[in-house]
């Protein structure tokens, strides 16, 4: 792959020619390059990601009609926007979408405020025992999720959980899987799973902060909180907005968690998040479009969410730094 | 005087928060010891009496015929190939899209970032439908092909190679000779290498825990990664298996602790906390 070797191998050539086609050696070989190194990507991007998206827009606007008694092959017709004024209209899809928001409003803020003040004390400590909490915080990320609920579970489940044990005698009987409190105990298991790793993500952007503001703050007279609170916050606030962003990408597809408690809480139903709604209509009413437009639904209040988010972050960066 | 009375209740909130990051893992080991009665009959987070974590493993990898065993293997066989694939083509990417210039570069990169956003909801079904019509549903492939696509990965490469890969240094392999492909294979590649070690481990973790795909698109259970397997059996809850389902959770997790910690060196977070500067 040497450029030596498209080289034409006209040795009389003049020196402007020569060096002519060096350049478009060169520029053939960067081009290669860009190709073969780009294709392999896209083209399973495609595939994975573009085409799907595609499918199921088109899909979306699609709904299948039968014929008055049901007899003989649905016919596909054409149904605009039929399909997602039915999603909006279906209370098992929107319960589920105002679940996860109500879950997302309480559990994001309260994960990226655990895992700020986790960061910053580790910072400020940087000793051994700093060191043994940010391996140890971010342990849990390292279990896979299905087994993080598995686990939870059974930390929940009144037989084998050692806290409905230990207050047992107290006469407190704590139920984590009754109606009221399962999204709850939900959220305990999101917040358990991603703290230490969104911490990691914050620590490392404080380990980035030249040291010498904080001198020159101490300087100043500012005392450890204060420097936190003007310097080191608004400093790593992009990685919080980074954080944020993820994890209401994370909480709008809660899927795994509801899964794997059902057998233990008949408080989840199979339409319990959106994403299990979805799979519900597509595959058990055999509903494409429908599932379709519920999909469509979600990205689209992903994206406008995760904007918003960032736009409100960027704003509130700004005007502390205008202070 | 305050400061230390500080610095102590700083200690005691964060060795709380140690108890509660470790306990779920302590009562995962201590109960992976015990009989399927004893789980009920001994205190939760202490060892009963008798030691039955090897019984448990064996009843766990001969359970109808070894499935479980299976299930470990399509694991790592996802997970392994599925990461090293995803790395090789998002490096590959991310090193295009930071070093040349050309035009729709940054078309491209908004496309593939904007994926992110994608739940997976909506990639699924389509894949399920567009795999069927394939013929590759129910194989390796309906979750391999899904799971070597990285748009985070093609993200950190690309932030990685810009910080790290000089152009002068590009620059001087050409005058040496090299074209532009052993130029990446060669040079770039051995550069990026802290890149390529956290887009894999986060790649094998995300297939790791991959449960939503493989539950749509594969029916055979011998093609089951051990989520699903563990999911199958966790979703019967007759009490007689449950020392089963947590010695297979116990299992199933420890390969990812030892990677990630075995690994500790060379894996780089900050990386992603890098990702904002863009």
């Amino acid at each position: 792959m040497t450029t030596t070797i498209s080289r034409p191998a006209a040795p009389a050539a003049p020196p402007a020619a020569r060096r002519r086609s060096g350049f478009t050696a060169m520029k053939r070989s960067k081009w290669r390059a860009i190709v073969l190194l780009l294709a392999p990507f896209l083209a399973l991007y495609v595939l994975a990601y573009a085409i799907p998206l595609c499918y199921a827009v088109y899909e979306s606007f699609f709904t299948e009609k039968r014929s008055g008694l049901g007899f003989g092959a649905p016919e596909r017709v054409f149904a605009g926007f039929g399909n997602y004024v039915k999603a909006l209209g279906m209370p098992e899809f929107t319960s589920g979408v105002w679940r996860v928001l109500l879950l997302g409003v309480v559990q994001v803020p309260l994960m990226l405020v655990i895992a700020l003040l986790l960061a910053l004390a580790i910072d400020a400590l940087a000793n051994r025992f700093a060191a043994f909490m940010r391996l140890v915080s971010f342990l849990p990320y390292a279990v896979p999720g299905v087994i993080a609920a598995i686990l939870w579970a059974f930390l929940y489940l009144g037989g084998t959980s050692p806290f409905v044990r230990a207050l047992q005698p107290l006469g407190v009987n704590l139920d984590f899987l009754s109606g009221g409190t399962i999204l709850w105990s939900m959220a305990n298991i999101i917040t358990w799973t991603w703290t230490g790793y969104n911490m990691i993500i914050i620590y490392s952007a404080l380990k980035a902060v030249p040291r010498e503001l904080y001198e020159a703050a101490s300087m100043d007279g500012a005392g450890p909180i204060r420097t936190a609170w003007s310097i080191k916050i608004p400093l790593v606030a992009p990685a919080l907005t980074l954080t944020g962003v993820f994890s209401i990408i994370g909480t709008v597809q809660l899927y795994n968690e509801p899964m794997l408690l059902r057998p233990f809480s008949p408080a989840i139903d199979a339409n319990y998040t959106p994403n299990m709604t979805v799979q519900n209509v597509a595959f058990s009413l055999n509903d494409y479009g429908l599932a379709a437009a519920m999909a469509v639904l979600l990205a689209l209040g992903t994206a406008v969410l995760s904007f918003g988010f960032m736009r409100l972050s960027g704003a509130m960066t700004a005007r502390k730094a205008a202070n | 005087m305050r400061s230390t009375v500080n610095k102590f209740l700083l200690r005691g909130v964060l060795l709380l928060g140690a108890v509660y990051f470790l306990l779920p893992i302590w009562w995962l080991i201590v109960s992976a010891t015990k009989s399927s009665t004893q789980l009920f009959g001994s205190p939760p987070l202490w060892f009963a009496g008798g030691f039955s974590l090897f019984d448990n493993i064996r009843d766990i990898l001969t359970t109808q015929d070894g499935l479980f065993g299976r299930w470990l293997l399509n694991t790592f066989l996802y997970a392994g190939v599925g990461a090293a694939g995803a790395t090789l083509f998002s490096a590959a990417a991310g090193y295009v899209l930071a070093k040349y210039e050309f035009r729709g570069r940054e078309a491209i990169f908004v496309a593939i970032l904007a994926s992110v956003l994608l739940p997976a909801a909506l990639l699924v079904i389509p894949l399920y439908l567009l795999f069927s019509q394939l013929g590759i549903i129910n194989t390796i492939w309906a979750v391999l092909i899904p799971s070597v696509v990285s748009p985070f990965g093609v993200f950190l490469s690309r932030i990685y190679a810009k910080d790290s890969i000089s152009d002068d240094l590009i620059a001087a392999a050409r005058v040496d000779g090299a074209g532009d492909l052993r130029i990446f294979f060669t040079i770039s590649l051995r550069i990026m290498s802290p890149a390529l070690i956290t887009v894999f481990l986060f790649s094998f973790v995300g297939i790791w825990n991959n449960f939503f795909l493989p539950m749509v698109t594969l029916t055979d259970n011998s093609l089951w990664p051990v989520t699903l397997g563990l999911y199958f059996l966790n979703s019967q809850p007759s009490q007689m298996n449950y020392n089963l389902v947590i010695t297979g959770a116990l299992l199933s997790t420890i390969p990812l602790i030892a990677a990630f910690f075995g690994l500790q060196k060379f894996w780089r977070a900050d990386l992603s906390a890098g990702a904002m500067k863009m």
